[in-house]
């Protein structure tokens, strides 16, 4: 048992980006001695993908023909064991992505595979192998190791590795995994794309996010206006929009909109990992929070502890 | 028809931290504890079903030791009919296949037509406990799930599944599956004092299950990460807002 098995994800005939995150963190372990280091791709036609997935460090690309495009997890779930059988990896690794979420923890299940999800670093000794990831809202950090050699999955945090690039000469294969479709539960009827309502938080260059932290609906209409005064786009967290205050178009994050402003303006937001997967990359970021320990304090540049009522309040009578 | 869900007494930090005297653990006299956010929304959901059916049953199960039984007591005074909690040893440290394992052991024997997850356990974060039941069970699983049409005759399920940047997937999904429930499906009924009284002189059942025989992971130890901290602002609200201003106003956005 060697090598690590990356399953490359994509959507809609494009990879997805996370896929070049896990060749990166693969590279990591194929260095630190755990072997080879191939990708799997399942799909009927995966050509046009390969070029982007042919990266310095990829060894072999295997591709698992099966008559369907868009994801499905009970073809993951059917044809995986095939390919783990057959190649005996040391290490899978997988995005802790929406699709992989519907197949990865049923595989480790059922194969009693050592398991972690929303890794954020991964080491290798001597083919023994340990992960980092966050508990409490990322507050503590937790080692773990996974004992007696058996695969090992792990679920690596998008973001949490930089993309892979620089080319390389990988060979392509293909693999049978006898996937029987009639055996498949679940079947793909369409995609919605989200209402936008005119609303394009992509193209602010100042953005006044709030979370829960705002409390109730009846309050929503005071950072309308503080938005307005200082001439920031609103935008907020999820909570807000899961409780009706706010459409979708306004929320920022994972499930949301991600955003690039030069200033992002966080009040009352705790800083959740999905939250700052769309605004982490903002060039100023001033967080406002009752809260001292608030996670959102570790990506800002500026924070203020104090309530955000007040606050606004002031701001109000500054400007 | 039978409807299971998940339910999961999770830990919140208080501002400070301290762990166990083996470094493997936050010490629980720094935490409090409540019903998760997200299954609260999956026990909603399974209400709305069952009233919407006409029929069947709700049942909760959480994997813990008797200190869930308050989360557990909160689901019935939500309006669930029946709550089981299971226990083996090896949930002393649990990890989702640990955890999993000794759900699916209670729940197999209870044939249920729909089990509901949260997406994820919001101390844990692990967003993989459902899937892994699904595992055990070998039964279809939808992940992230914002919507739930049951359709009690063909005895399927439509479901919208979000994507990342809130796109839908609209799968259908025969049943018994396992869906793994998103925040925002419904909005949580409110739960009167009264309701929660009377909840306590309702009985738990408990179950006590084989362990798994094998971990996901061991813990090595915890650690409180390195921080890049922001450059804080101090003073009063009047003081902190100017020093916004001048920071809003210094950038070329505003
Ligand atoms: C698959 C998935 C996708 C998700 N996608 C997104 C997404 O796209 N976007 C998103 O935002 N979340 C997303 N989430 C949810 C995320 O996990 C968090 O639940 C959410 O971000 C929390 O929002 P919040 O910070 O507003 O609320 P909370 O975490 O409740 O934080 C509220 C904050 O307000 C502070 N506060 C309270 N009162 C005051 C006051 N008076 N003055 C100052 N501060 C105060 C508190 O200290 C706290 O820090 C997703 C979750 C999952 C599982
Ligand atoms: N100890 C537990 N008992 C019952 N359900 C649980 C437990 N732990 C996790 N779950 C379920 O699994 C979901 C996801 O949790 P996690 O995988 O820890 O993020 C939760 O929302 C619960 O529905």
């Amino acid at each position: 048992m060697s090598g690590v098995l990356i399953v490359a994800e994509h959507r809609q005939g494009a990879l997805r980006e996370v896929t070049l995150e896990l060749i990166a963190a693969a590279k990591e372990l194929k260095n630190a001695g755990v072997g080879p280091l191939a990708v799997a791709m399942l799909g009927s036609d995966v050509s046009a993908m390969l070029g982007v997935v042919a990266l310095d460090g990829v060894d072999e690309i295997i591709h698992v023909p099966v008559a369907m495009d868009e994801f499905n997890g009970e073809v993951y779930r059917q044809a995986l064991p095939a390919l783990i059988r057959q190649r005996r990896p040391l290490v899978l690794l997988t995005g802790f992505t929406v699709d992989a979420m519907s197949y990865a923890p049923a595989l480790a299940a059922s194969l009693g595979l050592g398991f972690a999800s929303d890794v954020t670093g991964c080491s290798a000794q001597k083919g023994w192998l340990t992960a980092t990831r966050g508990l409490y809202a990322g507050k503590v950090q937790v080692q773990l190791d996974f004992g007696d050699g058996a695969p090992v999955l792990l679920m690596l945090r998008p973001g949490a590795w930089s993309p892979a690039g620089g080319f390389g000469s990988p060979v392509v294969t293909r693999l049978e995994a006898g996937v029987d479709l009639s055996q498949v539960r679940i079947k793909h009827r369409e995609y919605i794309t989200p209402q936008t309502e005119g609303i394009d938080l992509g193209t602010s260059d100042f953005i006044l996010a709030i979370g829960r932290g705002v409390g109730e609906k009846d309050n929503v209409p005071v950072f309308e206006r503080l938005a307005d005064r200082l001439g920031a786009t609103l935008a907020c967290s999820r909570p807000l929009v899961d409780s009706g205050w706010l459409p979708h178009a306004r929320q920022v994050g994972q499930s949301g909109a991600t955003v690039k402003p030069e200033l992002y303006l966080a009040l009352g937001i705790s800083g959740a990992v999905e939250h700052l997967a769309g605004m982490k990359a903002s060039g100023t970021i001033i967080a406002v929070n009752s809260d001292p320990e608030a996670a959102i304090f570790n990506v800002a540049h500026y924070g203020a502890v104090t309530d955000l009522f007040a606050l606004a309040e002031a701001l109000e009578q500054l400007t | 028809m039978r409807i299971i869900i998940c339910v999961k007494r999770v830990a919140v930090l208080s501002d400070d931290v301290a762990f166990t005297d083996d470094g493997l653990a936050v010490d629980p006299d720094y935490l409090d504890f409540t019903l998760n956010e997200w299954d609260a929304c999956a026990v909603d959901e399974a209400i709305r079903i069952r009233d919407a059916v006409g029929e069947g049953e709700v049942v909760v199960v959480t994997a813990g030791d008797p200190d869930a039984d308050g989360e557990l007591r909160r689901c019935l005074a939500m309006g669930a009919d029946r709550a089981v909690r299971v226990w083996t040893e090896a949930l002393r440290q649990p990890d989702p296949l640990t955890v999993a394992h000794a759900l699916a052991e209670v729940i197999r024997p209870e044939e249920p037509d729909l089990v509901l997850c949260g997406v994820q356990s919001s101390d844990a974060l692990q967003g993989a406990t459902g899937a892994a039941l699904a595992g055990f069970l070998d039964l279809p699983v939808v992940a992230v799930v914002t919507m739930i049409a049951y359709d009690a005759t063909t005895r399927t399920a439509t479901v919208h599944r979000e994507l990342e940047g809130g796109m839908i997937d609209v799968v259908e999904t025969t049943t018994p599956a396992v869906l793994t429930i998103q925040t925002g499906i419904n909005r949580p009924r409110y739960v009167t004092f009264r309701a929660i009284q009377e909840a306590q002189g309702r009985d738990v059942a408990v179950q006590v299950a084989e362990p798994f025989g094998r971990r996901a992971y061991g813990i090595r130890g915890m650690s409180m990460p390195t921080r890049r901290r922001a450059e804080m602002i101090g003073g009063n609200p009047t003081e902190i807002a100017a020093r916004i201003l001048q920071i809003v106003r210094g950038s070329s956005a505003a």
